[in-house]
């Protein structure tokens, strides 16, 4: 009998340090089963971020670079030009601050890596302060009132997709979710594009991934994907933002748009 | 074309030198003094198929260093004094996950943007590690254009030896001034042995996958890797302490310097010497690991040191803890991107030996 689902190789099968319904580990499973359905296990890279996804190279059952808070673009962009004919993936929480001019100018320079840009709204790893990406209104141990853009000095929550579209080395940019099945076959079918046009060689990708973090926004599970499904959709609409892949290449994530 | 003797700014040699040591990679950031030597990269990387960018920052540059150091690719910085601080988050990084990597400081004068005139203000970030953490790189200090060829060239095969950072200590005045310089032999990067802890190549290579990270989240092991590290760095210390001496032996005062000041300091001695006054020079060429060992032999036999920096005085409290209050320490500086004279050493010396 063929075995028709599984675990995926280019994922160990252990127990992540996770919580319990974190949106890294559904992730990581995506991208795991895309690698192995493009054959690339032995052939990829991953540079895990400081944040909770730091872990990744537990996980992930391939090579790994674990470079600063923010700098994975940079560590990226140079491991990218060293081993161009292999896989790099750039698995971030921490571009929109911390690491926004490495991001920014990683993708005006078209580096041909590939980005995982997990938004969970929120700084996980170290107890639930206030992201780039946090909602206007949001709570976070650093925005106790809820963020307050102008008056509080929290500014305004960004979106990184739209922000990095007008930059002439991007050539695709997409924002999915995990907070439901449907979200995550969508999401994986971005990450396969992204990943094929990165072994072509066609440019910048990044993948924004709405992203659940129940602990920190101290919520079940089960609520937590409500919660994204109400107050992070409709600020960070899912979708292609940007595609300017050779048009025959793109058929396969058409029906998604 | 390994015997050429080219006349060459010390930016330029350093450059050359890497590319003929086999630096595959080059990331850098414009900052004067040491823009030539930015330029040169760019100039002559990309057609030899190599890596070459103009960064977003220092900051970004060294964590491309990083990146590419991690893959086993020998990997080149390089800025002055400000850009540096810049780099010391990476630098850490890169000694945190035992990276090799050679990072060049064309130094200028601080502290803040200061000014762009030659300095060694920075010898105690270059040689107390520079970041946070427990650890040191390997500096390296040369006083001309051709000992900056050398010295840079020989960094990568240090690094990779060790697995410890190299920092080449140059200053403004080095990296600006033109001298002959008999380059070193081109080695091609593609003869270089593989470094089995690197990223990449892992289906060639049918091993294991390699993580290349400094963190550890466990006290017991953390402390476990940094004694380790440490033990490693007394193996350094031992092979690789450099120094040159002129008319020591004899010396009724050593002068101590090195790099710019150390040519200064070689005036002043011949001068002295030529009044019959017996002068000597120590001149450290590893800044890390510092010569103590020889120092304090000299000190034992009674010596007398006079330390010579342009700085406020920051390599002579390496000379007094070689010396261990067994022989006087004087120090004489200039700071802010002076430069001091011959004339000026030699009255000092003067002074020092008429009290
Ligand atoms: C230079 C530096 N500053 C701050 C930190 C502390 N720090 C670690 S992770 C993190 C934020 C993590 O949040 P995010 O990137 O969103 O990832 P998440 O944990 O949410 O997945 C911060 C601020 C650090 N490690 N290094
Ligand atoms: S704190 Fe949040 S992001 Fe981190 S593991 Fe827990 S749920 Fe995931
Ligand atoms: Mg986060």
């Amino acid at each position: 009998m063929e075995l028709a689902f599984g675990h995926p190789k280019s994922l160990k099968p252990i127990q992540t340090k996770y919580c319990p319904g974190c949106g890294h580990g559904v992730i990581h499973r995506i991208i795991a089963e895309v690698i192995d359905e493009m054959g690339l296990q032995t052939k990829s890279i991953i540079t895990n971020p400081v944040g909770c996804s730091i872990w990744a190279d537990l996980y992930f059952d391939f090579d790994s670079v674990q470079p600063a808070h923010g700098r994975t673009p940079a560590a990226s962009t140079a491991i990218k030009r060293m081993l161009p004919d292999h896989l790099v993936i750039c698995y971030q929480g921490d571009l929109a601050a911390i690491g926004t001019a490495e991001i920014i100018h990683a993708a005006n320079r078209g580096e041909k890596f590939t980005t995982i840009f997990v938004n969970n709204a929120i700084y996980g790893m170290t107890g639930g302060q206030m992201a780039p990406t946090t909602l206007v209104g949001q709570y976070a141990t650093t925005a106790p009132n809820g963020r307050d853009p102008v008056e509080a000095g929290m500014g305004y929550p960004i979106k990184v997709c739209e922000l990095l579209a007008t930059l002439g080395g991007t050539k695709y940019l997409a924002r999915g979710a995990v907070n439901n099945p449907a979200n995550i076959k969508k999401t994986k079918k971005y990450i396969r594009t992204a990943l094929e046009a990165q072994m072509r060689g066609e440019g910048f990708t990044l993948v924004e991934v709405l992203a659940q973090c129940p602990t920190n926004w101290k919520m079940s599970p089960a609520d937590a994907v409500g919660w994204l499904e109400q107050n992070m959709i409709p600020f960070y609409p899912l979708g292609e933002i940007k595609n300017t892949l050779q048009p025959a290449q793109t058929d396969a994530a058409a029906g998604e748009r | 074309m390994a015997d050429d003797i080219r006349l060459m700014k010390g930016n330029e040699a350093i450059g050359e030198a890497a590319i003929r040591a086999g630096c595959v990679a080059y990331f850098g950031y414009p900052i004067t003094p040491q823009n030539e030597l930015t330029a040169y990269m760019a100039a002559n990387m990309f057609p030899k198929g190599r890596t070459f960018i103009q960064a977003e920052s220092e900051t970004s540059a060294i964590n491309m260093v990083y990146g590419a150091a991690a893959t086993g690719a020998r990997a080149m910085t390089s800025s002055s004094s400000p850009g540096i601080s810049l780099k010391q988050e990476g630098i850490s990084y890169l000694c945190g996950a035992d990276l090799p990597a050679v990072i060049v400081n064309v130094a200028r004068s601080g502290p803040g943007l200061g000014g762009i005139s030659p300095s060694q203000g920075d010898y105690f970030q270059s040689t107390r590690g520079g970041g946070h953490g427990d650890y040191y790189t390997i500096v390296l200090a040369p006083k001309s254009v051709q000992e900056s060829a050398d010295l840079t060239y020989e960094a990568f095969a240090l690094s990779d030896k060790y697995r410890i950072p190299v920092l080449v200590l140059a200053d403004g005045l080095i990296g600006q001034m033109m001298e002959g310089v008999k380059l070193p032999a081109p080695i091609d990067p593609a003869s270089l042995p593989k470094k089995a802890w690197a990223a990449g190549r892992q289906a060639e290579e049918g091993r294991a996958p390699n993580h290349v990270s400094s963190m550890n989240l466990v006290p017991e092991e953390l402390e476990a890797l940094n004694i380790a590290r440490f033990k490693h760095y007394e193996t350094v210390k031992k092979e690789l302490c450099r120094y040159e001496e002129v008319q020591v032996e004899d010396a009724d005062i050593v002068l101590v310097a090195y790099g710019t000041s150390a040519r200064v300091s070689l005036g002043a001695l011949q001068a002295a010497r030529a009044m019959g006054v017996k002068v000597g020079l120590f001149r450290p060429i590893t800044l890390w690991p510092f010569p103590y060992d020889r120092l304090n032999a000299l000190a034992k036999r009674g010596k007398r040191f006079l330390a010579v920096e342009m700085s406020m005085g920051q390599m002579v409290e390496d000379v007094r803890l070689a010396t261990n209050g067994q022989a006087p320490v004087d120090f004489y500086g200039r700071c802010g991107g002076m430069v001091p004279s011959e004339e000026e050493v030699l009255a000092e010396v003067q002074r020092l030996l008429a009290r």
